[in-house]
């Protein structure tokens, strides 16, 4: 870590200096599965954490698990821009949180969950519908003048079929935000 | 029984005897609770001389602090006190009312969010949703307060539920299955540390406030006593190795001494206990220690290797460790003549570059004589506090500490204001040892309000205020770094303590020669009550030596 804007240093300091100022990154995309005690607060703790030190969460997820008593957080971001590392044992600190992985991608199965608003007037429906069969998606609602389409899949899935869509005019597009499990026997 | 009155049974079942605060409408039935609740109360001024108070009793007693306030802005202005406990590690229960549950939400009267407003200042905090969740909540935030790394913790009681009839049964166990620290420390681990502390020929010990905490002093001196090892501390650590000492270096970091500084640059292995390479200590963190591998014993993993790569981590706590150390490395015999070497060197530094400045030629107070004059009244015995500036580098290194929890500082929040309301909790806290407050002129007009506290209350701290008219470190850096451009850092001289002090009760004493000062720093001292010594010190006198910020050690300048 550089020691920029230290009070100390009069100098002016640049643009490209305050950026080069970080610490170590990843550089990979990760997938933190956090399990936390379900009690008010607790989410603002731990989304709290990163925002304090800069990062930019790409997905969060939260929800119940087979144990009424806690929920599990997944959080997405992308290491290349932040540093993983002290943040995952800042959050192991808080006392609602049990567990915090970082889970390997290929020993993991994510999954996410997509609504897409098409524009769909006469014969744009027909390719629509053949695009989303490619995808396995299930279309939802029809009207006169759009489709809306469910889907279910990994992050890459739901961006190619987005790239298909788009020309038909996407009015409207939501994710749930990825929520992962490892694979095999162990628990998450 | 009244929820608040199951308050009062809580608090004594965790043994506090004290507790510190201000009244005010959300908080009423809590002090009506404590009016014959058994529990002594000190009516501060502010309830930010409140929160210090109660970290300068933790402090001195190693016992967790306690302080009260109300909602809303009596809650906010515990605010920097919460984040100073936090910074430092140190234990302190922090209760606060709150508006009445109906009313939470819709800016009620003296409504203030403190539960959210605190998250990232808090070890933990507990927003009370049912009345009989009081006792459990009060139980949880004792004992994660005081265990694993110290910290603050807020309990935040809506006042209707303070009033609630509820029935009290003493909670004895915990339910915090995501809260287990570690505190043992890996046999394996330290091991290795043992072998690799026998095999260097350069080691230094690097010690901090974690050695305090965990009561741990003795262990440490043993262990540096066993093959002679160099230790020394940071400004947090300051009496966990007895001072003076042949094995003592001295504090290290940016106003530390040469030899400690040089030592870390030029070591082969550092063995740091219970500190956290703050960028204090270490200036420029690519320059720093360059030679050295690094041995990080401490409780808190979040700390081992944030800064600094750790070759051998062992996370615990530093009295198990210590002890296990000790047996571990006895069991080496090493030959402690390979230090002998190194042992030459740090001499070297020692002779060559003793903490010095240039005495005044007239009668004029130097402030760091003013420190060396307490360090000979007191013979190291008191219990010294300090606010954050200049005044508090002189304190850390003019005064030599014998012994850990007499050095009171607020080390990583820097708060000015710390000194004062931290020495009447260390005094409440210790009666009848002696407690000085080191403090500047801007300091302690931050809580200077609480020397009425010290009056009604009969606490006997002595206030010694290095007056230069100045906000001096502000000045001093901008001397160094920025062309002696002073702005806003002259303070004139308002007001004039010594009327301050009468005015609030307490005894008001003004110092300007040298030539009597020891003598006058006794009568001061000897002098019964709260007194405010008022020592005029040279303006312009800079703290040094210093690493420039963004600096490597070597590099010392001063």
């Amino acid at each position: 870590m550089s020691v920029v804007g230290e009070p100390g240093t009069k100098e002016l300091l640049s643009l490209e200096e305050l950026e080069a100022a970080g610490s170590v990154r990843t550089g990979r995309k990760h997938i933190l599965s956090i399990l936390v005690e379900n009690k008010p607060g607790v989410l603002t703790r731990v989304a709290g954490l990163f925002a304090r030190r800069g990062f930019n969460i790409d997905t969060l997820s939260v929800g119940p698990t087979d144990d009424p008593e806690l929920s599990r957080i997944t959080i997405t971001l992308d290491g290349a821009a932040h540093p993983i590392d002290q943040v995952t044992k800042q959050t192991h600190k808080l006392v609602n949180v049990l567990k915090i992985r970082d889970l390997e991608p290929g020993e993991t199965v994510a999954r996410e969950l997509a609504l897409f608003k098409v524009a769909a007037d006469g014969a744009a429906r027909t390719e629509i519908m053949q695009i989303c069969e490619i995808f396995r998606g299930k279309v939802v609602d029809v009207s006169k003048r759009a489709v809306i389409i469910e889907i279910t899949g990994t992050k890459d899935k739901l961006e190619a079929f987005e790239r298909m869509v788009r020309p038909f005019g996407l009015i409207e597009m939501m994710r749930t935000g990825e929520i992962a499990i490892s694979r095999g026997r162990g628990e998450t | 029984m009244r929820a608040v009155d199951a308050v009062m049974e809580c608090l004594k079942a965790e043994g506090v005897d004290v507790v510190f605060g201000l009244p005010g409408g959300a908080n009423i039935p809590t002090y009506d609770a404590l009016y014959d609740g058994g529990i002594r109360h000190i009516l501060v001024r502010h309830e930010a001389g409140g929160g210090h108070a109660a970290e300068g009793y933790a402090k001195a007693t190693g016992k967790v602090g306690v302080a009260l306030a109300t909602s809303g802005p009596g809650a906010t202005n515990l605010i920097t006190p919460i984040m100073d406990a936090m910074m430092d590690s140190v234990p302190v229960v922090f209760i606060t009312g709150q508006v009445r549950t109906e009313l939470l939400g819709t800016d009620g009267f003296q409504e203030a969010d403190i539960f959210g407003m605190t998250m990232p200042a808090v070890k933990h905090s507990f927003m009370v949703q049912h009345p009989l969740e009081i006792p459990r909540a009060l139980r949880e935030a004792f004992h994660i307060a005081r265990s694993g790394r110290p910290g603050p913790v807020i309990v935040d009681i809506p006042t209707d539920y303070s009033r609630a009839d509820i029935p009290y049964e003493p909670v004895t166990d915990l339910h915090l299955p995501g809260y287990q620290p570690t505190t043992e420390g890996n046999t394996k681990q330290v091991r290795q540390a043992a072998k690799a502390l026998a095999a260097a020929r350069r080691p230094v010990i690097y010690a901090g406030g974690g050695v305090v905490n965990a009561d741990a002093a003795e262990e440490l001196a043993e262990f540096a006593r066993i093959d002679r090892f160099p230790v020394t501390c940071t400004l947090m650590g300051l009496g966990a190795y007895p001072a003076p000492d042949p094995q003592w270096l001295g504090m290290l970091g940016m106003h530390g001494t040469r030899a400690a500084n040089y030592a870390m640059d030029e070591a082969d292995l550092i063995c740091c206990v219970g500190a956290r390479f703050d960028d204090r200590i270490t200036g420029k963190l690519s320059e720093f220690a360059p030679r050295a591998k690094f041995i990080h014993i401490d409780v808190d993993p979040a700390e081992i290797s944030k800064n600094i790569p750790a070759h051998i981590p062992i996370v615990g706590d530093a009295k198990n460790i210590l002890g296990k150390l000790i047996r571990e490395y006895r069991a080496l015999d090493a030959d402690p003549a390979r230090l002998e070497e190194w042992w030459q060197r740090i001499e070297a530094w020692r002779a060559k570059h003793p903490l010095r400045y240039d005495d005044s030629e007239g009668t004029e107070i130097k402030p760091q004589r003013l420190v060396q004059a307490l360090n000979e009244v007191t013979g190291g015995e008191a219990i010294v506090t300090s606010d954050v500036g200049q005044h508090q580098m002189w304190a850390a290194q003019y005064y030599d500490f014998p012994k850990p929890r007499r050095w009171i500082n607020s080390g990583g929040l820097g708060t000015m204001g710390f000194g004062l309301p931290a020495a009447i909790g260390a005094a409440v806290g210790c009666p009848g040892q002696t407690v000085v407050c080191i403090t500047g002129d801007g300091s302690i007009q931050m809580n200077a309000q609480e020397l009425a506290t010290c009056a009604q209350e009969n606490i006997p701290v002595k206030v010694f205020i290095a007056n230069n008219g100045y906000l001096g470190m502000v000045r001093q850096w901008q001397e160094l770094f920025w062309d002696k451009r002073y702005s806003a850092v002259d303070m004139g001289h308002h007001p004039d303590f010594v009327k301050l002090a009468e005015a609030y009760g307490c005894t008001g004493v003004r110092l300007t020669d040298k030539t009597t000062l020891v003598d006058d720093v006794r009568a001061a001292i000897e002098t019964p009550g709260p007194v405010v010594v008022d020592v005029a010190v040279t303006r312009e006198e800079n703290t040094y030596p210093m690493i420039s910020p963004g600096g490597a050690a070597r590099d010392m300048v001063g």
